[in-house]
């Protein structure tokens, strides 16, 4: 394998946004036949490395060399011309178009007379048996499932002949069926000489698709291992800095049931009915987009159930609006914390008090901004939020620091009942502990925490019943630990439900 | 070409970028001037003389800027809550109508001009109430509707000014009757041209600004500007905050109407505002919504207005160059404000 010739190399690549050091001397090389995978948390900097060789950044030292050939900085067409092909994390299709009109789309001139499909269907037939990737070319793409349209991105880097595939976050969207074909099509594709950059959070998947692992660590390589030699352990700890030990989950003591969704049908939901009990954490996995916003939605206030009922302490509520759910001491952390959960240009102060401004911190109307300031600050404190004050702009903190001051809004006035949706994504490691380890403390101090996460580790490691939604129907409860991973899989694949198909 | 952010601007560029948009507006200016034939530095000089120059021209500045203070306020606190309200020009001549109907002996004693300052603000308040309702129902763009009820608004006073409202002594002309001698706001100083109508306005600033920054309704309507999705899920009530915005923002331009009915003309006509209303956007930018800055950037405005009729009277240039002049002032202002937070860079 190391005798294989080098198909891609950067060679010290620095980028520096003002004072941040965004890469820091990054070296890299991928032989072909290859699969590296490029780790690294949250801001280590494999965005910037990717976006400088395909480039939408020009290095401020470094090159980046295809096949031998030096790439020009600032061109984005030299990567695709040179045979290095990328699917992005969110895809690049036009839904109303059939997948091969996806794969022609750019491939050739403007004022050509006609596509050519007859050729180029033979084409994508063909390189759609040789690397397993089964759709159809004929289907619309606004039709297809998730997975499906991966296939698609992949097909149409493979037409344009690239010979080095970078897949950024590729399963951060599939099902464990749809991950272990996708395995299966790189394996094939990596069998024909061509070359994989893998970037990824998930060590388990990591360790069982890559021959090698690039750590990226505040811009610099801090690590660079083969597989066979190394570990999960060893690999997140070369990530974070330090050994990292997941939260120590003790069992639960489940109360009586403070929420109760009582067959609740509307926005895309059907019939869903769901306890959440007092200390216990309920788990809801499934593939993104199965209805996991409408539940959210609906436990926030946001929406109101268009049939069935939302039962808070056994009564139904009343008039169902996000400040009622405030009122009734629900804590909600959204899933999109810069659009939903901050206000980006306010203070930490002003995002510190916006759910309770007008109870706790105004007066006849009047804003009391010192007991406002004060309050931000005794989150600061005690949520370890790493900012320069509590009058700094929260556009500025990174992303786990933003979740901290959220986590420290909704659980001071110690609610009954919390919503977490996708409470970790995006963040590194180290503030992963922190908001897991404040759940559970939440749960044990008497909360119900409805857990809402496309990861299933996640869910897996701290859910003590765990639900499956899928096309807008949920699972009965499973206990912790009565089923596997490719158990849920298979539920959230929609198999199971009563009323499948 | 790119536009990259900058984290942190420094002092320099935030202080610097305007000073030389404005150092650009005066070259603007000159150049202008040279086009219309007349000597460029003679003609700058004849602005600033002729907005400041004597104490007279000081005091018509001084005039000028207090319907630019309310209206500017007016769009000031709309677009900060991201209400776009066009509509200014008709919620003045409201405020001017409900000033009338009440001035011309409707109502007499001391309780004439609070009472009358009180309607004036209810009718502009309800002018803008209705685009306000269209978009939180309907979400149908405030700024069409609201930029059609000036015409609407200009439709219906002409109308009042043929009939009902038509002063019976007027001659034939267009206008209504005088307003009482209750009715009318007071010079500051007995003897100078300046009316209490000024003093509302610093008034009207201040107060402006102590509820945005010291009151919930101030927190709600910056938090419901600055971002509705999470004003929304943290429990703001965006459309209750959004038609506060909009009585706040209709009151404070009736006032102008009010005010230079009240303290100026006298009377209605349909000249009375030489679009207070539109120019009220670009005194609000200039001040980048901040309501205490619309003060200095309504005299700033005013100045040139007011500079410029005095040189093109005594340069010959025609008065136009005050329109352009301002135009650009506010496109480099606009320019200026956008560097300060981004940088242009190549590739």
């Amino acid at each position: 394998m190391s005798e294989a010739p080098v198909v891609l190399r950067l060679t010290g690549i620095t980028k520096r946004f003002g004072t941040l050091v965004a890469n820091d001397g990054i070296s890299l090389a991928l032989r072909q036949g290859e699969v590296v995978a490029l780790l690294g948390e949250n801001g280590a900097g494999k965005t910037t490395l990717m976006n400088i060789l395909f480039g939408h950044y020009v290095a401020d030292e470094g090159t980046v060399e295809a096949f031998g050939q030096p790439l020009p900085p600032g061109h984005p067409r030299a990567a695709l011309a040179a045979g290095v092909g990328m699917v992005h994390q969110h895809f690049t299709l036009a839904d109303s178009l059939t997948v091969l009109e996806n794969i022609l789309l750019g491939t050739g001139s403007l004022w050509r007379p006609s596509l050519g499909k007859g050729a180029a269907r033979a084409r994508v037939e063909a390189l759609s048996r040789d690397f397993g990737l089964k759709v159809h070319p004929d289907a619309r793409v606004g039709s297809l499932s998730v997975g499906e349209r991966q296939r698609v991105e992949i097909l149409k880097a493979l037409y344009r002949d690239a010979r080095v595939l970078i897949l950024d976050e590729p399963t951060a969207v599939l099902t464990p069926q749809e991950t272990e074909a996708l395995f299966r099509t790189l394996r094939l594709a990596v069998g024909r000489g061509l070359s994989v950059v893998f970037i990824s959070h998930k060590l388990h998947e990591v360790m069982g698709i890559a021959d090698r692992c690039v750590v990226l660590r505040h811009g610099r390589v801090v690590g660079e291992v083969k597989t066979a030699d190394t570990d999960r352990h060893a690999l997140a700890a070369m990530m974070v800095g330090s050994e990292v030990t997941p939260p120590a989950v003790a069992p639960a003591r489940p109360g009586p049931v403070l929420m109760r969704l009582d067959r609740v049908s509307g926005a895309g939901l059907r019939q869903v009915s769901l306890d959440l009990r007092a200390g216990q954490i309920v788990g809801l996995a499934g593939v993104s987009g199965n209805g996991q916003a409408a539940v959210s939605d609906l436990i926030s206030g946001l929406i109101a159930p268009a049939a069935g009922a939302v039962e808070i302490g056994g009564r139904p509520v009343g008039r169902w609006t996000p400040r009622q759910a405030v009122a009734e001491g629900i804590a909600r952390i959204p899933e999109d914390r810069h659009k939903t959960g901050t206000i980006a240009d306010f203070t930490l102060t002003e995002n510190a008090i916006l759910e309770g401004y007008r109870s706790g911190f105004s007066r006849a109307g009047w804003m009391d901004w010192r007991a406002a300031s004060d309050f931000a600050k005794g989150i600061i404190r005690r949520y370890d939020v790493r900012c320069p004050g509590p009058e700094t702009r929260i556009r500025l903190l990174s992303g786990g620091n933003m979740q901290k001051l959220i986590l420290g809004r909704v659980l001071e006035p110690g609610p009954k009942i919390i919503l977490a949706n996708q409470p970790v994504r995006g963040l590194d490691i180290g503030a992963i502990g922190y908001v897991h380890s404040r759940l559970l403390q939440a749960r044990d101090a008497g909360a119900a925490v409805l857990l809402i996460s496309e990861d299933l580790d996640e869910i897996m490691g701290l859910s003590n019943v765990i639900h499956v939604i899928s096309e807008g129907r949920l699972s009965p409860g499973f206990a912790r630990g009565t089923m596997t991973q490719t158990d849920l899989g298979l539920w959230m694949a929609g198999h199971g439900f009563a009323d499948a198909a | 070409m790119r536009l990259e952010p900058i984290a942190n601007p420094s002092a320099l560029r935030r202080a610097g970028l305007p000073l030389a948009a404005l150092g650009l507006t005066v070259v603007t200016a000159s150049l202008l001037a040279l086009l219309a034939g007349a000597n460029p530095f003679a003609t700058l000089g004849l602005i600033v003389q002729g907005a400041v120059g004597t104490k007279f021209a000081a005091l018509e500045t001084l005039n000028r800027a207090t319907p630019l203070i309310f209206t500017g306020l007016a769009v000031a606190v709309a677009f900060r809550a991201r209400l776009w309200n066009i509509g200014a020009e008709a919620q003045l001549y409201a405020g001017a109508v409900a000033a009338v109907l009440l001035g011309t002996g409707a109502i007499t004693g001391p309780l004439t001009l609070p009472v009358m300052a009180l309607a004036a603000m209810l009718a502009g308040a309800l002018v803008l109430l209705g685009p306000v309702m269209l978009k939180t129902r309907f979400g149908v763009d405030e700024v069409v509707t609201t930029l059609l009820f000036n015409f609407i608004m200009l439709l219906l006073v002409s109308y009042l000014l043929e009939g009902p409202l038509k002063d019976p002594m007027g001659m034939g002309w267009p206008k209504s009757a005088a307003l009482i001698k209750e009715a009318r706001l007071p010079r500051i100083v007995t003897g100078l041209r300046l009316h209490w109508g000024f003093g509302l306005a610093l008034i009207a600033a201040l107060l402006v600004w102590v509820i945005q920054t010291r009151t919930a309704l101030g927190y709600e309507m910056r938090a419901v500007g600055l971002n509705p999705q999470a004003a929304r899920f943290a429990g703001i009530p965006v459309n209750a905050v959004l038609v506060k915005t909009a009585l706040l923002s209709g009151g404070l331009a009736a006032l102008a109407g009010f005010s230079e009915v009240s303290g100026l003309k006298g009377n209605l006509t349909l000249d009375l505002s030489p679009g207070f209303g539109y120019t009220g956007i670009i005194v609000a930018m200039l001040a980048l919504l901040h309501p205490l800055a619309v003060i200095p950037s309504a005299l700033f405005v005013a100045g040139i207005f007011v500079g410029a009729d005095s040189m093109s009277r005594a340069a010959g240039v025609p008065t136009y160059i005050a329109d352009m002049l301002l135009a650009f002032a506010l496109l480099f202002m606009v320019l200026a404000i956008l560097l300060t937070k981004v940088r242009v860079v190549r590739g």
